[in-house]
């Protein structure tokens, strides 16, 4: 959620338990204007929590001119001191996949070893990852698969930049009890071919994400009216822990991750 | 002079003759909606003004777009009333409007009396330094709703709790704690269901002798079931009650059975916010949404549910009665003195359980069913085996009452519990938090000698790398195999013939042998 957000929709988007002190909304209002002072970034956005076993990590997200493109994740312990992560790519990935088991234990420094089999050849030695890593992995593909926005919140322009939408209203009561007209903020995987009469809707400079509801597998996001039905909430059961929230007829929305970091596969099992 | 000053004239008539015919142009009504290009300009540059937008050329196009819009609803709307719709949110601001009506003077007398009401205010302000809340709203219309769920109990409530939040697919429940006075019965929301086994076996066995070719009866006799433990008691100890938005009514759970409990100990479902909805499982779960959400609240509790050291002491009539039997009964302890903050977030020694442990059975007070005798082990804890009788069953014992956290195992290399302190800044103070990674959700403050759980999350234990679901049980043998039910291979050709010939033979032998013992008698005489 955007940083200048911060004092109201704390409270929108605590339904799911856990929320910031005081003390530690305070020192974040502080330390993001810092953030976006020196890094210069356009937009600095507090992007949620992962609790480790001894220390939890604050994770903020700073976003460039491109909305989608330019984004970098920083991580603090106190909600003062930000460290920047490094950016996730498909090696570092796998790396962690097959390294990282359990919860995060609140130490950047501690090294997963990837346990192996006894009959398995030791062709290759066990892969070590450390948990700045594994923070940094986890973050971005929970933004990859787990970001919301309202449809029409964001527009591309024919440059192929995304930007925020300014004359973005808001959605209609009936609008927002719709799991269509929520997008994933992440490149589409694939944009389904939609038929004729559902491409009259369509405008092409706002429907360049993926929907909600196109999701396998299907069920995994719940959404709700809370607050006596005044707020839109959205949470994923996939990565549990990930809320997202619109107030209907007001450009207010945002989303948040405050969990272990642990996905659910279990969710076949849950539904 | 006079031919310039005409030539200029003529430009500028020109010149507004070209506007005027421009303007008429502009004016010219639009064909298809009647919208003409000169008015649409003006209320736009109109609207431009007044707002004044930010780089307003670069939004043009959408300017644009809503004065149409603007003006098309505004005529739409000058024939037809609109029927006002009442939405969903509109109704439950009714329903919510009766949280906040006062329904009696506030008697001088009572305010002395101790309110079985828990104070939600300070709750949750501890709660948020610990970074655990609800939302500042949400909580004010808990705290109403408890109120009114305490007014309508009244008599019999004893002591009522904020127990916390689990949250569903398509709503949430809002769990309260009540514990009702002993000499008051508080009967289930429904009747009581059959017990799982005998009355409708019995039923589909008379049902089927009066037939006329009787099928064969099962002799299997499922194992006796657990019987539940009495309201007040172990797992019933406290009653629960659940909404889905506070303001509607509180529904009463149903009181849970250990074979819900064992069931729920199988499966991992989400929950969908509505109390009657079916579980759909493997196991089966014996029950619908409201037994499985009763069933999880029980092994919360009984999990999560902790004290400072201290805090609870034993009643001193149960001190020596029974040392088998586990201690049912504490009380608070007057003489508490609180434990400092650091000491509490530092070590778990000095937190305890004040929960019952509940055992493998399902049960916090075991009972002996007289099956044959089986080894249980305990999840956590101590299991201290008495010595008995082979053919007895061992009886199950859990950690006692009031045991230190320092007690409880580890799952899967994660400690079952993380502390620290609310703040680094101001530690003097601090609150002392306790979280559970065994179920996560389950939060517990204390500071000074004030303590608080709460649960608020998705019901779900930790499962560590994934859960395992039980696989079918073995196929149980029908009947027991001897001789004339076993099959036999056909003999085949040439065996039979072996054997004729060997039949042939002998009776050829026996032929001779009786003749020949024939010529002997003869000739014996």
């Amino acid at each position: 959620m955007d940083s200048s957000t911060l004092r109201y929709s704390l409270d929108l988007v605590s339904g799911n338990g856990y929320t910031v002190s005081g003390e530690q909304r305070a020192a974040l209002h502080t330390s993001l204007q810092l953030l976006k002072k020196n890094y210069r970034y356009t937009r600095v956005l507090f992007w949620g929590k992962v609790l480790g076993l001894k220390q939890d990590y604050y994770i903020a997200q700073g976003k460039g001119e491109d909305e989608m493109k330019d984004t970098k994740f920083l991580y603090s312990f106190n909600c003062m001191e930000w460290h920047l992560l490094p950016p996730a790519d498909a090696r570092m990935v796998g790396d962690v996949s097959k390294a990282a088991r359990g919860r995060f234990v609140g130490d950047p420094s501690h090294e997963y070893v990837q346990s192996r089999l006894q009959g398995e050849e030791e062709d290759a030695p066990a892969i070590k990852v450390t948990e700045e890593k594994r923070l940094a992995v986890t973050v971005h593909l929970i933004d990859e698969e787990a970001s919301v926005v309202p449809r029409g919140a964001f527009t591309r322009t024919p440059h192929g930049r995304v930007q925020a939408n300014r004359s973005f209203e808001g959605l209609s009561h009936a609008d927002a009890e719709k799991l269509d007209n929520f997008l994933h903020f992440a490149k589409p995987k694939k944009l389904k071919k939609k038929f004729i009469l559902e491409l009259a809707d369509l405008d092409p400079a706002i429907d360049f994400l993926d929907s909600l509801s196109d999701h396998i597998p299907n069920g995994q996001w719940s959404l709700q009216l809370e607050n006596a039905s005044s707020v839109c909430v959205i949470r994923s059961l996939l990565w549990l822990g990930m809320t997202f929230y619109h107030v209907p007829m007001t450009p207010q929305h945002g989303y948040v991750y405050m969990g272990d970091g642990c996905k659910n596969l279990d969710l076949p099992f849950m539904l | 002079m006079e031919t310039r000053h005409a030539k200029n004239k003529e430009t500028d008539d020109q010149r507004k003759l070209a506007a005027a015919s421009f303007k008429a142009f502009m004016l010219k009504d639009s064909t298809q909606s009647h919208l003409n290009l000169y008015d649409h300009l003006a209320r736009l540059l109109t609207k431009v003004m007044d707002e004044r937008p930010r780089n307003a050329v670069d939004v043009l196009e959408d300017l644009s777009f809503r004065v149409k819009r603007d003006l098309l609803q505004a005529d739409s709307q000058s024939t037809l009333r609109d029927l006002p719709l009442v939405t969903a949110s509109q109704t439950l601001a009714q329903t919510q409007q009766e949280l906040f009506s006062q329904v009696d003077e506030i008697d001088p007398d009572e305010e002395l009396v101790e309110s079985a009401l828990p104070n939600v205010n300070e709750i949750s302000y501890y709660l948020e330094q610990a970074g655990v809340g609800l939302g500042r709203e949400e909580t004010q219309r808990i705290f109403l709703a408890l109120k009114q769920l305490v007014a309508s109990k009244s008599p019999s409530v004893q002591r009522c709790r904020l127990w916390g939040k689990i949250l569903g697919t398509e709503s949430n429940y809002i769990v309260a704690e009540v514990e009702h006075r002993e000499d008051e019965e508080a009967g289930d929301g429904r009747p009581e269901d059959a017990p799982e086994d005998g009355e409708v076996e019995a039923e589909a066995a008379d049902d089927e002798e009066k037939e006329a070719d009787a099928l064969p009866q099962s002799t299997h006799k499922p194992p006796p079931a657990a019987p539940k433990e009495a309201n007040g008691t172990g797992a019933n100890r406290c009653a629960y009650y659940v909404c889905t938005e506070p303001g509607l009514p509180w529904a009463k759970l149903p009181s849970v059975t250990p074979a819900r409990i064992n069931a729920a100990r199988r499966i991992r479902k989400l929950f969908t916010g509505r109390l009657d909805g079916p579980i759909s499982s493997y196991p089966p779960f014996p029950g619908v949404e409201a037994d499985y959400l009763r069933a999880q609240i029980a092994r919360i509790s009984a999990g999560t549910q902790v004290s400072p050291q201290g805090y609870y002491q034993f009643g001193e009539e149960d001190a020596e009665d029974e040392p088998e039997a586990p201690r049912d009964g504490y009380e608070q302890n007057p003489d508490f003195e609180g434990i400092p903050v650091p000491k509490l977030a530092e070590s778990l020694a000095h937190w305890v359980h004040h929960v019952q442990h509940i055992l493998q059975q399902g049960r916090c007070a075991w009972v002996n069913l007289a099956a044959k005798p089986e080894e249980e082990f305990d999840e956590e804890g101590e299991a201290e085996e008495k010595e008995e009788e082979p053919d007895e069953p061992e009886p199950e014992v859990g950690p006692p009452l009031l045991t230190p956290l320092s007690e409880d195992e580890e799952i899967l290399s994660t400690p079952p519990w993380s502390t620290k302190m609310s703040s680094t800044l101001t530690p003097q103070y601090a609150v002392a938090v306790l979280r559970s990674n065994l179920w996560p959700g389950a939060h517990a403050y204390a500071c000074g000698k004030i303590f608080e759980n709460i649960y608020v999350g998705w019901g779900l234990k930790f499962a560590g790398e994934g859960h395992m679901p039980s696989l079918p049980p073995a196929p149980q043998t029908e009947y027991p195999s001897g001789p004339e039910v076993t099959e036999a291979t056909d003999p085949s050709l040439e065996e039979e013939q072996a054997l004729r010939a060997a039949i042939e033979q002998q009776e050829a032998t026996q032929e001779e042998l009786e003749s020949l013992e024939g010529d002997e008698e003869d000739e014996d005489d």
